[in-house]
């Protein structure tokens, strides 16, 4: 087996005169050393536009971008081989401000332009005035998915041309379809499994080594690993945009909104990515859950020198609510009303319509998740002598309690699950039923991607329940059947379940009508119960061993939710959604205005899931996904000066941890969507979502602070006007807190 | 290129054409197939690879191969009672049908049933680091078990089912220590 090792470059915008490769291709140990002229297919790759090099092409556009891979004998060889690769650069001033990337005449990062999308919505009279109108401008920095697993893959060349890839991946089939467009090979001749997946959070919907490891696997005739470290796995996937948002709402003086009216800027980076569909969610879903008769949004998606920006849990949906929340509480401020009776004023429900025109046709209990969290009883205030571990500080012992001030706030938020826009989302599952061992024995099969999210623990409780089997085994995912989509967009258990669940009942439907024709009885009168055929009359009839004897039934079942619409691109309007869901959070904080330190003292949550098929893994997905929102609200940013990142490890680059996440109350309600099997609602994502607006709000609260920023620095908390992202002149804050 | 001898899992163990540069984590993983021990920084902070080394937890990334020259070593693998896992060819599927492996660590298996394991990436190194807690701290409070798991990362679970676990399996030790099991 050999290792490979890529070669990224070193600069955010630069041109290729030359590439010298002879020092690296005579390190002994070293097998191949591989540039852009030797991808034998398509040379560019992506999710939804071809504009990514599988290696850099006469030039690079982002600071790591991939630009030679090395395999080698050893990891450490690859990689000394790749540092010997000598690259002649023409260094060049990179695009790095997404807001001068939009004024005519700018620098064009691609040749086509720099705007990746911009959606309109428009929605009832934009003249539309109000009685009170705040405004405010909001910023979010570069978050990161950090999934704990970096990015890794095994690549095997296969006796008939083609290639085994065993990889972490989101989404088999992308995959597939992009490699064997890279490769020039046949789609069925590029065969990849699914590796165990450290963690996804939307980092792993875009190539990274794929390709790399393949087209060395080719070339060589051997095995190629290639697994990233921490370093480079900051630059070997996609992160959250950042966002620049300009917001104003407008309300009646009883709390009623009038208008909202927002400009929401996302920096997609170098590459289109999954930009164009952030875009769009963070347009229709940036109005809020709230029931506003006047919208006008425009969002932007832009190419620029800065890092690809794509997919992480929440999807542009995160952004928005930063910045629609601070305006809540500020409209509450406004009018001196209390921040959640505002909202509960404005929530939506049921049967309210979107800005997008749609109607929401099912549970939208906004109203009551904010009533939920905010009835728990509060966290006892500070003892007056407080134990040094519940303090801002912990055992740094930086406060014994003097200058600490607690402060309690609350966000909501919305999210849409599965793919939008008229996207043709589907799931592919196959179900065998058969008797092994005297027992019926059930395989499921599909290519669905477990993440760490139970997808494979949720498939056997279906086939359990749909089939009564005891025995079922989930085989591993691979591309042996057909596309089960990504686990994203809070999908999986939705479509691949609804797969699974519509796969079982044709199974079931053939042995009731294999039963009525053995057992000479009408099909409407028999049924499946656990291993045995009933009548709804005589009661048992047959084992389901007697009636299958050595046959199996097999059924693969290809599984669609409702269509969704694309949006109008004058105005937005569309069904474009398939179903919404809500999480509403309250944070208590404890504050250090002396040094601008912050203890969450507790975190509330509460969602509803529709049906919660599996409560121990949805209180997971809900207590997991508020410790990233946690994570964007007081520390993590990736940071990017002038197209370079400056912080890509864990020392620099921080996650929550144990210390970092207070005790996290879960309320889950589940008033089941009677559109959706077992009427299930997306968990993963709206948790996420309003956990950082709560945090801000209750650090307002106790601070003071306006906070337009996220996340949160000390230096806001303590100096006036630093790193606040708030009126600066271009209307959309300087945005670098410590520059 | 150097030859390695130590004892990994109650075995003794030799490995040969070690380059020195590696660490005990890479010997670990690529050269004994013991995969348990994940890699996720290789600098120390997220505490993935965590193993025992002379019976004090430390994180295998940051141990030099020769510097485990002659001493003991106890992954993830070695923590349950069934003998340690040899190399993945013929093992099981990972996944709920699964039969869980006899003879678990009180620790692994409240893990288990907690639901404090979602990828699985951060377990192994957790599992260590609460089992070396628990042998030091067998009734540990909330804020003992917070700042005995602060140097391992985890970016699933927010931690909550992660102190469940540590907490389920503290007791049960305790239980069996009562009756003198």
């Amino acid at each position: 087996m050999l290792w490979g090792a890529t070669l990224r470059s070193p600069y955010p915008r630069a041109g290729i005169r030359a590439i010298d490769l002879t020092a690296a291709v005579r390190l002994p140990g070293v097998s191949a050393v591989l540039t852009s002229a030797d991808v034998p297919g398509s040379k560019v790759y992506g999710l939804e536009f071809a504009d990514q090099p599988v290696l850099a092409m006469g030039e690079v556009r982002y600071h790591g971008e991939p630009v030679a891979v090395v395999a080698a004998d050893h990891p450490e060889t690859a990689r000394r081989a790749a540092a010997l690769i000598e690259v002649d650069w023409d260094v060049r001033p990179p695009v790095t401000d997404p807001a001068e990337a939009l004024l005519p005449g700018a620098d064009k990062v691609h040749p086509t332009g720099n705007v990746v999308r911009h959606v309109r919505i428009r929605h009832g009279d934009p003249a539309a005035t109000a009685d009170v109108v705040v405004r405010g401008e909001y910023e979010v920095g570069m978050q990161d998915q950090a999934f704990l697993g970096p990015e890794s893959g095994l690549a095997v060349p296969a006796p008939d041309g083609g290639v085994d890839l065993f990889v972490a991946t989101q989404w088999l089939h992308a995959d597939q379809r992009q490699l064997a467009a890279c490769l020039g090979l046949p789609v069925d001749k590029v065969r990849i499994a699914l590796a165990g997946v450290g963690g996804a959070f939307g980092a792993r919907e875009d190539l990274s080594m794929q390709v790399h490891a393949c087209l060395l696997a080719l070339r060589t005739g051997r095995p190629v690993k290639i697994v990233y470290g921490r370093e480079e796995s900051f630059f070997g996937h996609v992160h959250r945009h950042p966002a620049r948002m300009r917001y104003e709402h407008g309300a009646s003086r009883d709390g009623r909104l009038v208008s909202v009216k927002a400009e929401i800027l996302l920096d997609g980076g170098a590459y289109a990515s999954t930009s164009a569909a952030v875009a769009g969610n963070a347009a229709t879903l940036g109005a809020g859950p709230y029931d506003v008769p006047n919208v006008s949004i425009d969002a932007w998606a832009m190419y620029t020198n800065n890092p690809p920006c794509g997919a992480m849990r929440g999807f542009g949906a995160v952004q928005a609510c930063f910045g629609y929340e601070s305006q809540l509480d500020k409209l509450a401020a406004a009018l001196g009303l209390d921040p959640v009776e505002v909202r509960i004023r404005n929530a939506l429900s049921e049967g309210c319509v979107m800005p997008t025109g749609q109607v929401v046709d099912s549970a939208a209990p906004v109203a009551e998740l904010l009533r939920r969290v905010r009835d728990r009883p509060l966290p006892a205030a500070l003892p007056a002598a407080p134990d040094q571990r519940e303090l801002p500080g912990g055992v740094s012992g930086t406060t014994r309690g003097e200058g600490v001030v607690r402060g309690v706030g609350y966000g909501v938020g919305i999210k849409n699950v599965g793919f939008s826009e008229g996207f043709d989302d589907y799931s592919t599952a196959r179900v065998r039923l058969e008797v092994i061992g005297g027992e019926p024995a059930v395989l499921v099969r599909t290519a669905a991607a477990e993440v760490g999210q139970g997808l494979v623990t949720v498939q056997a409780q279906i086939a359990r329940t749909e089939l009564g089997v005891e025995q079922v085994t989930v085989a591993p995912a691979d591309t042996g059947v057909g596309s089960a989509g990504s686990s994203s967009a809070s999908r999986q258990t939705y479509v691949t379940g609804g797969a699974v669940r519509a796969a079982c009942e044709q199974v079931r439907a053939e042995l009731l009508r294999l039963a009525a024709e053995r057992l000479g009885r009408p099909v409407a009168e028999l049924r499946l119960a656990p291993g045995m055929v009933e009548s709804t009359v005589d009661g048992p009839l047959a084992t389901v061993a007697q009636l299958l004897g050595a046959g199996a039934i097999d059924r693969t079942v290809q599984w669609r939710h409702r269509p969704t619409e694309p949006l109008d691109p004058r105005t937005g309007r569309g069904n474009a959604h398939v179903q919404y869901a809500f999480a509403a959070h309250r944070a208590v904080v404890d504050v250090d205005t002396e040094l601008g330190l912050v203890r969450l003292v507790e975190i509330a949550v509460a969602q509803d899931v529709g049906k919660a098929m599996n409560p121990q893994a949805v209180a997971g997905q809900i207590q997991g996904g508020t410790a990233q929102g946690i994570g964007l609200a007081l520390m993590e940013e990736i940071i990017v000066r002038d197209g370079i990142v400056r912080n890509p490890s864990f020392t620099d680059y921080l996650i929550p941890t144990i210390l970092d996440m207070p005790p996290t109350a879960v309320d889950v309600l589940e008033l089941g969507d009677p559109n959706a099997p077992y009427g299930l609602r997306g968990v993963g994502e709206p948790p996420t979502i309003s956990a950082t607006p709560a945090v801000v709000a209750a650090v307002r609260a106790a601070t003071g602070r306006p906070l337009h920023r996220v996340p949160i620095r000390p230096e806001q908390l303590i100096l006036d006007g630093a790193g606040d992202g708030a009126g600066a002149g271009d209307g959309y804050g300087d945005g670098d807190g410590d520059r | 290129m150097i030859r390695l001898a130590c004892t990994v899992n109650g075995r003794p163990c030799e490995v040969d054409g070690v380059w020195p540069g590696e660490s005990l984590l890479y010997v670990l993983r690529e050269r004994m197939s013991l995969p348990g021990s994940k890699n996720a920084c290789e600098q120390g902070e997220c505490g993935s690879c965590t193993v025992y080394l002379d019976g004090v937890a430390v994180c295998a990334c940051l141990v030099a191969a020769g510097q485990a020259a002659g001493r003991t070593i106890v992954t993830v693998e070695g923590l349950a009672g069934a003998p340690p896992a040899g190399p993945a060819a013929g093992a099981p599927p990972d996944g709920p049908t699964a039969a869980a492996p006899a003879g678990l660590d009180p620790v692994q298996q409240a893990f288990l049933e907690t639901g404090a394991v979602q990828c699985g990436f951060c377990t192994p190194g957790l599992i260590v680091a609460a089992h070396d807690l628990l042998r030091r701290t067998p009734r540990p409070a909330d804020p003992e078990i917070r700042e005995a798991l602060a140097g391992n990362l985890c970016r699933c679970t927010g931690y909550e089912k992660i102190l469940d676990a540590v907490r389920l399996a503290a007791s049960r030790i305790g239980d069996t220590r009562d009756t003198g099991g």
